[in-house]
């Protein structure tokens, strides 16, 4: 053997023995065949569809923190032009992204535009068309954008935090989709996601604010009490009627309730769900302030107690209770309602991961159980097995000790691209099995291309060691563009498919590169060296 | 063992009946798919793309399908299908039914249609309103928090992960010995670490349902859409990614008639789904794209043995020069094709339920892609040959990779 084949030897092991090790680990080598499984089963990584698991696709609805940041600015406009005394006709939402300011008085319109200019940088003015001293404000593409990320960051991360104090083993939250607003959750093991669904999707908005009026029995009520206009500052919030049998709604009424809230669910330090005192049977939610709220809380309970004011519990715009306050309250508070052992344990969760700053829809949902995927998987491996078994017993029978060549290098392709999803933590999935089928068929077809070369080389006159060199030769090109073809398909497939289509385009590449390996180098080697053995002219086993 | 030698076929003499096949084929199979389309409103998208709701459920037994349609009518779900699973493979496959469920356009939540027809299984062929949870769903974490709770092998503090092992090959046995099914709690006793007093603490706090639900999919209209996008972009830009490889390599013509070729493998393909009442599922995709890249791989391996023998038969006319590439390569186009045919046609058999419609669309595939590369693709580098003049289609001899064909020609 000469030293350049010996070499090449070198190589093929080195590679061989990384592979080996990237399949079954070294240190703790398998003793056992069932050891074997095990120790690949912890290596490959397995898609929920072999696994089985939840697979959700949500939606943020982006537009409410975009809409919310409009009527935050309308506020603030509002309070400053107060502060400042400019006069203005009407400040309204054309929509939103574009806020409508009306006559503005001609003698402070120069205020106005400065004020404008200097503290409401998020907004580009222009004359509004059709008004004689009207301006309309337009929320800037930028600060657009930048709200869209900041909702989606702060959204993910909110759902990320809810599903680890869930406790679920590895769970995967992740954008996905083109549309830039949808997020991916996959919950393996979990057979079930109603109870998780709730957990991602509840709102978690807190907010204890002061009870204006009511309550009203219906929205009409409340608004012909005040002339069809609420006063300036409030808001009418619905909420459940207290019924006399405890745990038991009787409809919907409504309260007027200040827009603005003396503590929201930023201000929270912990939250709690523990069997309630005053109905026996269900659970209540207890939270704890932070130091800085509590003081706040604390001004405002005492005055509000001198008073006989009333306070309300607010999640996610429903009101949960409205009470008069009795004393002042320094640092915590409860949420009661018709809570069960576990909705209570969830909402105090919720509200310790915090708010979401957006609400979500779902627009996905798949649940694989765990008797389909085990399904899966024995009939595609049985049916991967088979097929190979098939296969290299008629190369071998068709092509005799060549054949034997060819069926090392298929192995040693598998073994490579298995090896290789180890590594790179890919994630083998049902049309990924397809796709091993496919590199186990272009392997095959590797080897027939040379193998059928090299016998047209030695029909046509050449002997052993030249037509093994023309047929590898020759074939090597047709191998370069038949596999080039199917890469750059198969990265097409990656860049623009969805999910399992994604996962076939990645054992795809994976076993095809790993195929011109051994179909090319691999299989060159062996039977060099089988040349390099025997008698020059001497008959080649093909 | 050598078949297929020395053969002399004029393929291109035969050109027009291979377009007539096709032709055929193609009219066959469209005609199916207008049947379906525009005369039955019907659809040929799985849930994938049409969007909608799709429960899979095995049962323990026949499946009762009368009473759960009774069931399903009587939850105001008059509009669910069900079909039956025949798998003549996987035995327990035949009491498997799936329940399928329009996309419905009210502003319910997107799961309200599942969770209907999960409360109609549950009230019909599960335990009732018993409090006991169903072993059949519970999952391994549960499993396991139940069994630390109950310690019916009196290990106390010494437990350790012994339940949640154990937990872990209870479900495991539930789900590969019996199908998801356990019909009693008997069928436990044999699993490792089991002992009599795990059984019967096992059948004090659970019921057995005789169902277990295997799958459900549930995709929004959205969602629908933009995969049904998604994928017909993916193909076009994966075709159109090879029509430059080829046209790179080879020459336009070359690469436009390989992208022709392989885009009437898939509209057949799309026939047969039609004609077998096949659904288009992501999945599908897959297998569409496989066929793409392997009719491709067929295709490519003749033109480049055309490529090789315009440089060696200068004097040949050009259709004699296509014949004899592809008798050359037919030898190692009948084998490939052949075992590829083979390993499909075992996943087919026996690759079960899941990867039933992407083998058939693979066995259908493989099939026509074979017959494509020299039916159709070389025909019409002929033809257009044929139509320009002469041999006008030599090869640009330039690159490293082509000297080097031409050096190991002359060898």
């Amino acid at each position: 053997m000469n030293a350049q084949l010996k070499w090449k030897f070198v190589l093929i092991l080195l590679v061989l023995l990384v592979c080996i090790f990237g399949v079954i680990g070294l240190p703790n080598p398998p003793t056992s065949l069932s050891q074997l499984k095990n120790n690949l089963a912890n290596r490959i990584q397995l898609g929920l569809d072999l696994k089985g698991g939840s697979h959700l696709v949500l939606q943020v609805q982006l537009e409410e923190a975009i809409a919310q940041h409009c009527d935050e600015t309308v506020d603030e406009l509002k309070n400053q032009l107060r502060a400042k005394n400019i006069g203005v006709g009407e400040i309204r939402e054309i929509d939103d992204t574009h806020i409508l300011v009306r006559d503005v008085e001609s003698t402070s319109a120069g205020a106005f535009r400065d004020l404008v200019n200097s503290q409401f940088t998020d907004w580009t003015m222009a004359a509004a068309a059709g008004e004689t001293s009207g301006y309309e404000l337009t929320m800037k593409p930028s600060v657009i954008a930048d709200i869209r990320q900041t909702t989606m960051n702060q959204t993910l991360e909110t759902i990320t935090r809810r599903i680890n104090a869930l406790g679920l083993t590895e769970p995967t939250i992740a954008f996905t989709g083109r549309g830039d607003d949808e997020i991916l959750v996959q919950l393996p093991g979990v057979g079930d996601p109603t109870a998780a669904k709730e957990v991602i999707r509840a709102g978690g908005q807190l907010q204890l604010v002061r009870v204006a009026d009511g309550p009203f029995t219906s929205e009409p009520e409340a608004l012909a009490k005040y002339g069809g206009v609420l006063p300036a500052g409030t808001v009418l919030v619905p909420g459940r009627a207290e019924s006399a049998e405890p745990g038991q709604t009787s409809g919907t009424v409504y309260y007027v309730l200040d827009k603005a809230p003396i503590v929201t669910g930023q201000d929270l330090r912990n939250a709690d769900a523990s069997p309630s005192t005053d109905n026996p049977g269900f659970y209540e939610v207890n939270f704890k302030l932070s130091t800085a709220a509590a003081g706040r809380f604390g001004t405002f309970t005492e005055q509000q107690a001198a008073i006989g004011g009333r306070m309300a519990v607010v999640l996610d715009r429903q009101v949960y209770e409205a009470a008069v306050i009795k004393s002042r309250i320094e640092d915590s508070g409860r949420i009661t309602g018709s809570f069960s052992q576990e909705s209570a344990q969830n909402l105090a969760l919720v509200l310790r991961a915090g708010a979401l700053p957006a609400s979500i829809k779902y627009l996905e949902e798949r649940t694989v159980g765990p008797s389909l995927g085990a399904d899966s998987i024995r009939e595609g491996v049985r049916a991967s097995i088979g097929s190979m078994i098939v296969v290299m017993i008629f190369l071998v029978i068709y092509y005799r000790l060549s054949g034997v060549n060819a069926v090392v290098a298929l192995i040693l392709n598998l073994v490579i691209l298995v090896a290789f999803m180890a590594y790179a933590g890919a994630v083998l999935t049902l049309p990924g099995i397809a796709g091993v089928i496919l590199t186990i068929g272009m392997g095959v077809d590797s080897n027939v291309l040379v193998f059928e070369r090299i016998r047209e080389e030695l029909r046509n006159g050449k002997v052993a060691a030249p037509a093994v060199d023309t047929g590898f030769d020759r074939a090597f090109l047709t191998i370069i563009d038949t596999h080039v073809t199917t890469v750059v398909s198969a990265i097409f497939l990656f860049l623009f498919g969805t999910g399992p289509v994604r996962g076939f385009a990645v054992t795809l590449v994976i076993g095809l590169i790993a195929n011109i390996f051994t179909s090319i180098y691999v299989s060159r080697a062996i039977f060099d060296y089988h040349l390099s053995k025997m008698d020059r002219q001497a008959q080649l086993s093909i | 063992m050598e078949l297929f030698r020395g053969v002399n076929i004029n393929w291109m003499g035969k050109a027009k009946y291979f377009v007539a096949l096709s032709l055929f084929l193609l009219i066959v199979g469209w005609a199916s798919i207008y049947r379906t389309v525009v005369v039955k409103h019907g659809t040929l998208y799985g849930i994938d793309f049409r969007g909608g709701t799709l429960v899979y459920v095995r049962f323990a037994g026949p499946p009762p399908i009368d009473q759960l349609r009774k069931g399903l009518e009587q939850a105001g779900l008059a509009n669910s299908t069900i079909q039956g699973i025949s798998d003549t493979q996987n035995v327990a496959s035949k009491n498997d039914v799936v329940i399928g469920l329009e996309q419905t356009q009210s502003d319910e939540s997107l799961d309200a249609g599942k969770q209907k027809i999960l409360d109609v299984l549950r009230a019909t062929f599960g335990g009732g309103a018993s409090a006991k949870p169903d072993f059949n769903s519970v999952t391994p974490p549960d499993l396991a928090a139940d069994l630390t709770r109950k310690d019916p092998l009196l290990l106390g503090t010494n437990a350790g992960d012994r339940y949640t092992q154990l937990a872990s090959r209870l479900t495991a046995a539930r789900d590969s010995d019996h199908g998801g099914i356990v019909t009693s709690f008997d069928q436990l006793k044999n699993v490792d670490g089991v002992t009599p007093s795990v059984v019967s603490s096992l059948s004090n706090d659970y019921s057995l349902s005789n169902f277990a639900i295997r799958d459900a999919d549930i995709v929004g209209p959205r969602v629908g859409s933009q995969l049904r996008r998604q994928a017909v972009l993916a193909t076009l830009y994966a075709l159109g990614g090879m029509l430059v490889y080829i046209a790179l390599r080879f020459e336009w013509v070359y690469g436009a008639a390989a992208v022709i070729a392989v885009f009437h493998d898939v509209l057949i393909t799309l026939g047969f789904f039609s004609l077998f009442h096949y659904e288009i599922s992501l999945t599908v995709i897959a297998a569409l794209l496989t066929l793409v890249g392997y009719s491709m791989n067929d295709t490519i391996v003749i033109f480049d043995r055309v490529r090789e023998n315009l440089r060696l038969m200068k004097r040949e006319p050009y259709p004699e020069i296509v014949n004899k590439s592809i008798n050359q390569t037919l030898s190692r186009t009948i084998l490939t094709s052949g075992l590829t045919f083979l390993t499909v046609l075992v996943l087919y058999l026996t690759g079960g339920e899941v990867l039933r419609a992407f083998s058939f669309a693979m066995v259908i595939g493989v099939m026509v892609g074979t017959y494509s590369s020299f039916g159709i693709a070389a025909p019409i580098v002929v033809a257009w040959n044929k139509y320009y003049g002469g041999k006008g289609t030599t090869v640009r001899a330039g690159s490293a990779a082509d000297k080097r064909v031409v050096a190991a020609a002359r060898r």
